[in-house]
Parts: C-alpha cells; sequence; structure tokens
C-alpha cells in the first residue's frame, strides 16, 4: 500500500536532496573548486530540455502516432552539430558583452535597445505559459494517479481536486524556485547550484524511465520482439509502425524538427543552461555527441511502453500516464515511486530553469528599465538596489507560475501533453530571424527586429493561442469556425485557405513567414543608429575581433561616482574590489590614480550589465554619466581615426621597405667603400714601388759620380744622361699619378668644344713620328677627308692618341714595325683604329691591361717600358667623354686599340634630353 | 586548414547527412509493415540512424590527430 504521505514525503525528500546538492556546489564554486567546469556536467544540464513533457508525454504522443514524438529529440540532434558554428558565437558574443538573457542579447544587439528587451520577454512569457502549464497538469494528474493506488483512476477534466492540486503545486514550485535561484544576486547571473541540482536530476529522470522501460520491455513482456509481435496483431496498433500515410504527415514531420531545432536554442532555460551558464567554450566539444545520446537512450523505451500500455489497459487510460499506471498496475511500488518521483524531477528541473531565466528577463528588461525611465520615482538616486532586484525576481517568479497555472485551468485540459509544449515551442521559435539574423548579417535592424517579432507573434497568438482558448471554451468557437470579423480566409486554422496541415506545421509556415518577411523587409528599408551599429559589428566580427566593445561613452565624471553607483548594485565591498583589479590590468597601483575616461565607464557598464542587463546598465551609467548620443560628427571622427591609423600602418609599412632599401643600398656602399679602400693601398704601395726605382737608379748614379772625382768625361757623361732620364721617368711618373687622381676624384677640368679627329690624329701622327723613325717602325695614317665634328676636350683626346702610339710603338719590333691608324664614322660616334704587329695581348691579359700599374709580361726580368698608368689614363678620359675604349689582340700578331667618341651633335641632344 | 575549421566543416556534413537520414525520401522507402529481428522496420531504422549520427559525431569531436 503506497500511502499518501509516503509520496510527499519521498516528494519532499527529493527535493531536500536537491537543495542539498545546490549548497555544496555554491560553497564549492566559493573556494574556485567549481564542480560544474566539467563537460559531463554541462551535458546533462543541457538535458533539463527533456522535461515532463518527455516523461510522460512521449509514451502518450506514441500511442497516437507512432514516431510523432522523435523529431522533437530529432531536431537537437542535428542542430547540435551546427553549435559548434552557432553557439560557440553566441556564447563568444555574451561572455564579451556580458549578456545575462535572451531578451538582454537581442536588446544588446540591436543597440542596447530596451524596447527590443521588453518585447521579447513579453513574448517569452507568454509563449512559456503553456510549457508551464503542462509541467503542472503532468505533475498534478501523476500526483492524483499515485494516491489512488493501487486503483487506477484517470482524473477527469475539470475536477476541482486536480485543480486545486494543480494550484498547489503551481505555490509549491514558486517558493522552491524563489528559494533556489534568488537567494543572491549573481555577477552575471550565473548559478552554479542550480546548475549542479539540474545535472542530477537529468540523471534521476533517466534512471527513473529506463527502470520503467526495462521492467515494462522485459518483466512484464518478452523484450522488443514480443511487445511488438503482440501488437502488431492489433490492426489498430499495428497501423502505428508504418505511420506516414496521412496527408501531410511527412511535411508535418520536417516541421517538427525545425521547431524542435529553434527551440533548443531558443526556449529561455536552453539559453540559460547553454550559454549563460557556460564554463568553457571547449565543453560544447563534448556535448555535441552525449546530450544527443542522453536523448536516445530516454527514448528508446518510448515505443515499447506506449504498446504495452495499449495492450493491456482499456481504452479509458490516458495514454499520458502509462508511464506511471503500467508498473502500478502490475502493484510494484517502488518502482511507482521511483517514476513518481523521476517526473517530478523532470518537471521541476524545467520549471526551476525556466522561471529563473524568465524571472531576471522580467527584472532586467522589462520591469528595471520603466523603473529607471520613472522620473517620479526618482530611483536612480537610490543607494542600494540588490533587495529591490531580488524582490522583483520573487514577484516574477510567483506571477509566472500563477498564469501558468490560469493557462492551465483554461486551456490545459483540452490538450494532450506534447500539443501543449508544441504552442511554446513555435512562440519561441519567433526568436530566430532576430537571432540568427542578429549574429550573420550586419544589416539587420532595431526597427526590422521589433517588426519581425511583433508580426510573428501576433501570427503565432492567432493561429495557435486563440484556436486553444476557443477550444476550451473559454470564448465560443465562433472566429475559429467562421474567421476573423466572419471571413472565411481569415480562420485561425486554416489561414488564407491554407489546408491539410496540422495545426502546428500551419502556424509555423505563417508566422516564419510573416516574421522573416518583415525582419528582412523593415532592415532594408530603414537605416542603422550608429549605436546599432557598433552593436552589430561586435554581434558579427565577434571572431575576428580582440579588443573591448567599441566606445561609445565619451562623457565627464568622477571616479568615485562610478565606483558609487556600482556599488549600489553589487555591493560597495565588491565595487571597490573591481575597481582596483581594474586599475591593476591597467597597471595603477590603486583605484585612486584611475581616469573616468570612455575606458572606465564602459567597464562600469559591462560590470553593472552583469547584474541588471544591457539596456538597464546603460541607463543607469548615464545617470552619472552625462551620455550624448553618437552624433554624425562623431561617427565621422571615429571613421576618420580608423583611416588614419589605416594610412599610418600603411606608411610605416613603406617607411619600413624604405629603410630596408637604404639600408641595402648601404651595405653595397660600405662594400663599395671597402674595396676603394683596398684598391687606394694597393694603388699607393705601387705608386711607391714605382718611384723608388728610378730613384734608386739616380741615387746610384749620384754616388758613383760623387765617389769618383777622376772619372772618366765620357763615362760622366753617360751616368748624368741616366741620371736625367731617370728624372724625366720621375717626374712623368709624378704627373701622371696627379692627372689620374684629378680625374678620378672629377677635379680635372674639360674645356669641351667640337673636333676634328682628322687633324688631331694627324697631329697625334706627325708629333710621334720622331719616335717611330729612331724605333725603326713604319707608321700610316688612313684617314677620310671629312668626319662629323665630335665633342671633347682637345689635349686629353691629344693625350690618348699620344699614349696610344707610343705604346704601339713600344711594342713593335724594331725594324720590321708596322703601326696604322684608322679613323671611321660609326652610327655611334667616330671610331679611331691604332693597329700594330707587335707581341700582342694574350686573351686572359686583355681585360687588365686598363688597370692602373698592370703591365703585361714579367716585370721582374723585364724592365718595365712604361709607367703602367698610361691606358688607365686613357680609358678615364674616353668614358669620361662619353665614349669607349676597348682592345682587340691574338699574341703574336699584333693589337688593335680602338676608341669611340660620339658625335658632338648627338651629345648636345642628350644633354638636352636629360636637363 | 586548421584543425578547427576541419572539425567545423565535418560536422556541417554531418548535420547534411543528418537531414538526408531524417526526411523524405528516406522515411518513405522504411514506411513498410515489415520487421527486422522483430522490431518494426522503420523503429529500427529510426534509432539505428540516430545512433550512427551520435557515433560519427563522437568520432569527429574526440578523435585526437
Amino acid at each position: 500500500m503506497l500511502r499518501s504521505w509516503v509520496v510527499v514525503f519521498a516528494s519532499f525528500g527529493y527535493i531536500g536532496l536537491l537543495f542539498a546538492i545546490a549548497w555544496f556546489a555554491d560553497r564549492r564554486a566559493r573556494e574556485g573548486r567549481s564542480i560544474i567546469a566539467n563537460p559531463v556536467i554541462y551535458s546533462l544540464s543541457l538535458a533539463v530540455y527533456a522535461t515532463a513533457w518527455t516523461f510522460y508525454g512521449s509514451v502518450g504522443r506514441a500511442a497516437h502516432d507512432g514516431v510523432g514524438f522523435l523529431p522533437i529529440y530529432v531536431g537537437p540532434t542535428l542542430m547540435i552539430l551546427l553549435w559548434w558554428f552557432v553557439l560557440r558565437k553566441m556564447i563568444r558574443v555574451s561572455k564579451l558583452a556580458r549578456i545575462t538573457s535572451l531578451a538582454d542579447f537581442v536588446a544588446s544587439r540591436y543597440g542596447k535597445s530596451a524596447l527590443l528587451g521588453g518585447l521579447v520577454t513579453v513574448i517569452a512569457v507568454i509563449g512559456i505559459l503553456p510549457y508551464i502549464s503542462l509541467q503542472l497538469k503532468a505533475v498534478s494528474s501523476s500526483f492524483q494517479i499515485v494516491l489512488g493506488y493501487p486503483e487506477l483512476e484517470m482524473p477527469r477534466s475539470g475536477n476541482p481536486i486536480l485543480q486545486v492540486t494543480a494550484f498547489y503545486v503551481a505555490l509549491l514550485m514558486a517558493l522552491f524556485t524563489i528559494a533556489f535561484g534568488t537567494r543572491h544576486v549573481d555577477v552575471g547571473e550565473r548559478h552554479e547550484g542550480m546548475v549542479a541540482a539540474i545535472a542530477f536530476e537529468s540523471i534521476v529522470k533517466l534512471v527513473a524511465f529506463l527502470a520503467v522501460g526495462l521492467y515494462v520491455t522485459f518483466g512484464i513482456f518478452g523484450g522488443f520482439g514480443d511487445v511488438f509481435g503482440k501488437a502488431a496483431q492489433r490492426p489498430e496498433l499495428a497501423r502505428l509502425m508504418a505511420p506516414f500515410s496521412a496527408e501531410g504527415s511527412l511535411a508535418s514531420w520536417a516541421w517538427m524538427t525545425v521547431l524542435s531545432m529553434l527551440a533548443i536554442v531558443f526556449l529561455p532555460r536552453q539559453f540559460q543552461v547553454a550559454v549563460i551558464e557556460n564554463v568553457e567554450e571547449r565543453h560544447l566539444k563534448t556535448a555535441v555527441w552525449l546530450f544527443p545520446l542522453y536523448m536516445l537512450a530516454i527514448n528508446v523505451f518510448v515505443l515499447p511502453i506506449a504498446f504495452g500500455g495499449m495492450l493491456l489497459f482499456p481504452a479509458g487510460v490516458d495514454p499520458d500516464s502509462f508511464v506511471l499506471t503500467l508498473p502500478m498496475s502490475q502493484h510494484h511500488e517502488a518502482l511507482t515511486l521511483l517514476v513518481f518521483v523521476g517526473g517530478i524531477s523532470a518537471a521541476t528541473g524545467m520549471v526551476i530553469v525556466e522561471t529563473i531565466a524568465l524571472s531576471t528577463m522580467v527584472c532586467n528588461d522589462l520591469v528595471m528599465p520603466i523603473l529607471l525611465r520613472w522620473k517620479r520615482l526618482n530611483l536612480a538616486a537610490r543607494s542600494d538596489f540588490t533587495a529591490l532586484l531580488l524582490d522583483i525576481r520573487r514577484g516574477a517568479i510567483v506571477v509566472i507560475l500563477l498564469l501558468g497555472y490560469f493557462y492551465f485551468t483554461v486551456a490545459g485540459e483540452a490538450y494532450a501533453l506534447v500539443s501543449i509544449g508544441l504552442i511554446s515551442f513555435a512562440a519561441v521559435a519567433q526568436f530566430a530571424p532576430a537571432v540568427l539574423g542578429g549574429l550573420y548579417w550586419k544589416g539587420g535592424s532595431k526597427a526590422g527586429a521589433l517588426a519581425g517579432l511583433s508580426v510573428g507573434f501576433a501570427v503565432w497568438f492567432f493561429t495557435l493561442l486563440l484556436p486553444a482558448f476557443a477550444k476550451s471554451g473559454w470564448f465560443g468557437m465562433d472566429v475559429v469556425d467562421n474567421g476573423l470579423l466572419g471571413l472565411e480566409l481569415l480562420r485561425p486554422t486554416q489561414l488564407f485557405g491554407l489546408r491539410g496541415l496540422d495545426q502546428i506545421t500551419h502556424a509555423m509556415i505563417w508566422s516564419m513567414l510573416a516574421n522573416i518577411g518583415a525582419y528582412v523587409l523593415v532592415s532594408l528599408v530603414g537605416r542603422q543608429s550608429a549605436a546599432e551599429h557598433s552593436q552589430a559589428t561586435l554581434f558579427v566580427d565577434v571572431f575576428t575581433q580582440t579588443g573591448e566593445a567599441p566606445r561609445v561613452w565619451r562623457a565627464t565624471t568622477s571616479v568615485s561616482a562610478l565606483q558609487a553607483l556600482l556599488g549600489r548594485f553589487l555591493g560597495p565591498a565588491r565595487a571597490a574590489e573591481q575597481f582596483t583589479a581594474y586599475a591593476r590590468v591597467r597597471g595603477l597601483k590603486s583605484a585612486q590614480e584611475l581616469e573616468a575616461d570612455a575606458g572606465l565607464l564602459n567597464f562600469a557598464e559591462r560590470q553593472l550589465a552583469g547584474t541588471i542587463g544591457a539596456a538597464s546598465a546603460r541607463t543607469m551609467v548615464a545617470t552619472v554619466a552625462q551620455e550624448e548620443p553618437l552624433g554624425m560628427e562623431e561617427v565621422m571622427t571615429i571613421i576618420d581615426e580608423a583611416s588614419h591609423v589605416i594610412a599610418y600602418s600603411h606608411e610605416l609599412e613603406q617607411k619600413k621597405q624604405e629603410l630596408e632599401e637604404a639600408t641595402a643600398n648601404l651595405r653595397a656602399a660600405n662594400e663599395r667603400l671597402k674595396e676603394l679602400d683596398r684598391l687606394k693601398d694597393d694603388f699607393i704601395s705601387t705608386v711607391t714601388h714605382e718611384l723608388r726605382t728610378p730613384l734608386t737608379s739616380i741615387r746610384a748614379f749620384s754616388e758613383i759620380l760623387h765617389d769618383s772625382p777622376d772619372i772618366d768625361p765620357a763615362e760622366r757623361h753617360r751616368f748624368l744622361g741616366l741620371i736625367i732620364k731617370e728624372s724625366e721617368r720621375l717626374t712623368r711618373l709624378i704627373n701622371q699619378v696627379l692627372d689620374l687622381a684629378k680625374l678620378e676624384s672629377g677635379m680635372a677640368e674639360w674645356r669641351t668644344s667640337e673636333l676634328d679627329l682628322c687633324e688631331i690624329v694627324g697631329d697625334a701622327v706627325s708629333a710621334t713620328s720622331q719616335i717611330f723613325k729612331s724605333r725603326g717602325v713604319s707608321v700610316e695614317a688612313r684617314l677620310p677627308d671629312r668626319v662629323p665634328p665630335v665633342a671633347g676636350d682637345r689635349d686629353r683626346v691629344m693625350q690618348v692618341m699620344l699614349n696610344l702610339l707610343s705604346n704601339a710603338v713600344k711594342f713593335s719590333p724594331s725594324g720590321t714595325g708596322r703601326v696604322e691608324v684608322r679613323l671611321a664614322v660609326e652610327t655611334d660616334g667616330v671610331r679611331v683604329d691604332v693597329e700594330d704587329n707587335g707581341v700582342g695581348v694574350s686573351k686572359e691579359h686583355q681585360g687588365v691591361v686598363f688597370e692602373k700599374f698592370r703591365q703585361v709580361g714579367d716585370t721582374l726580368t723585364q724592365k718595365p717600358a712604361g709607367t703602367g698608368l698610361g691606358l688607365a689614363i686613357c680609358r678615364q678620359i674616353v668614358e669620361r667623354l662619353g665614349g669607349r675604349l676597348w682592345l682587340q689582340s691574338e699574341p703574336g700578331k699584333g693589337s688593335v686599340f680602338s676608341f669611340i667618341l660620339p658625335l658632338a651633335v648627338r651629345q648636345e641632344q642628350a644633354v638636352a634630353a636629360t636637363a | 586548414m586548421t584543425k578547427t575549421s576541419r572539425k567545423g566543416q565535418q560536422l556541417g556534413g554531418l548535420f547534411l547527412l543528418g537531414c538526408l537520414l531524417f526526411n523524405y525520401p528516406m522515411l518513405a522507402i522504411f514506411n513498410v509493415r515489415e520487421t527486422l529481428l522483430g522490431i518494426p522496420l522503420l523503429y529500427s531504422y529510426l534509432f539505428g540512424a540516430w545512433a550512427l549520427l551520435i557515433a560519427l559525431a563522437y568520432v569527429v569531436m574526440e578523435r585526437t590527430e
């Protein structure tokens, strides 16, 4: 015999256990050793999705249409695969902007709009009422049934005892939730104790359901095959094994899947546990497979229980109660009690989280913004808000549960559990366009979100809630049957003549069409304000941003005023703590050193937003810091600053490149300088060596003459001749070194004029004819009659000619030597060739003969025939005049030294062109 | 390609697979009064496909590379 006191005692005992768990988790959280920072706990807390609907209602739905209960769990299984993209983004945004609820999220996305936050709150509260009434109905009727033990008595509709029970259940749950969720104001609205209790409840309801499933399948029947085999023999049950026969039943399945995909994200309690209570993003990794696994496990026995119940019971037993009535019918007391506790667990879990989430929304996004704007209350001047906040939330919890009870009395009894719940699913699905659009589309505007939400909600109300009220007889069926204003096209369940669909599919099609349409259309037509735009960027680009929220405060206030403001909501001690921590982060010693700049105002706003929501926080900060709206000028300034920064970085980039180039140039120049330095050293050592050779001769002969006064006069004359010759060579060498130095340093004077090369070559040949004659070398000049004038310095060109001719003489064999000088006009100037039939220069030496002091031949055994500077000077001169000097030679056959000088006209043109 | 984006793409692929498995025409194909080991074919298919999807999600998320 299951006495009523046992049932009541078990219920309260169970709830006491929940409190103990919550208390323990809260204490661990305060000690910094959180027990909910664990992916398994996170996944289990997500299972708050499985409510009394799942626990009792799935079986009822299965008895009705076979697999119709499944889309509710398949949808979330699919959606959670996308969570990696969607929910991760929502979590990131919420942590950044300190979001406390779904309403806060929407309000914050669309420019911290209090109006939008309020609208979302109203929709959420009204939309969730059927869902809460479902829990009340399930708990109170299961209580009624259990009290009848061992008789199976179904609570009849309109039964006053059932209604009274439901009222008490509502009140008890309200008290329970108040005790649970509103003991103190948490920063960021996180409730560790609650999450731990919810995770525990998820285990209890799963164990209870699996126990009854195993008992029915393997205890009462002989396994899955036995249950289904027996059912297949009854035609009305066999029908359920291939249920997709009616027109639109597959469409209805698809829509149900979509609906539950949205519900798993947009139900306020799911948003609370999945986003707000999320400790770490990576917990999603486990949830992606563990949460679907949980749903699979809790659904495996739904069909056997449904068929078992239909096989065993007469038609009068409500399928929604099979989970409880099956163990009762077998007089299994312990299992009955376990199932009853499991049902309570499923219902309380939902009610606690849902009402806490809703009360936060009501307080932060509906009541507080109104109170704060209500000038006569002068609430902004109040010194302590914590008590007020808690009172508002407690009131909201009681009101929400009483409204749920009210809905239950009006409309709850006409529908099965799942049908009631689906109405709520359709309501929260209205948030999808505004939230998902807001996450991925920067163009979505506040006006668009307002329009979409209002229109979608209105259609939902008309097509789902109105018929629900009408069906329960609260008011006549007139509107449902004949349409609004008597227009057939405006019948709530067949809007615009759309037939053949179930109510939910019908409502979803129209409400989504209206919602998305209005959201997109209004967003496209209207314009966003500056605040909206900055929030839109924050939300959409959350993964690419690294910094803080854009700073829109540009006001002056004092640090102490801000700290006092924070103190009113968080308590003075915690406010001081936060400010000191902030100052530390900024590298300051204490909060006194802080300046009340835009950054600090933002910090204060975010701290407040974590307690009272974004819209209210904005209002509160505005009371101490005269917030000036972002005008066009400010926006332009911000854009200007941004573009300055970009320009600056471009400039830096360019500077950097220039710097790199300059460094490379410098390095090359340095190399060149080193090379030149080495060359100079070489040059000096070579020059001194070359100078010493004639000096040594001069000194030697002078000493002989000095030491031998009685030397033969002929000998003396020869010696004096040698001294003179060596002195001349010395003089020549020094002149040439000076000349070369002048040329190289560009100090030489140039008297450029138009020259007739015929004349110069002729002069040079006749000037050297004496040397040729004395060496026995013939010389021949083949000159055309006229050549075009070239530009140059006459003396220098003559110097080149004389040098080349004397070289030719020097290296031509005495007697048979023959030197030929030719003059030819080329396209780029006038060319002079000096050809000899001397020893020639081998290929490897041809390049070096033009270098300083490089004389071809063995300098050790042969006396040098020149200074070694002649050709170097020649090349310098020719190149300075814009021409080229080169050598063609074969050893033993002679050499041809050629140079080319540019024409005078072209030279002038070139000068004109470069000038 | 980073590990995270690869994981995301694999999950996206699983999502599409799930949409296929739990929709017309797959459901219509299995909507017959046959049994598999005594269990109606449609039920076996639905729970089997569900379990497969979860197993694949487990492999994608927990495999260490």
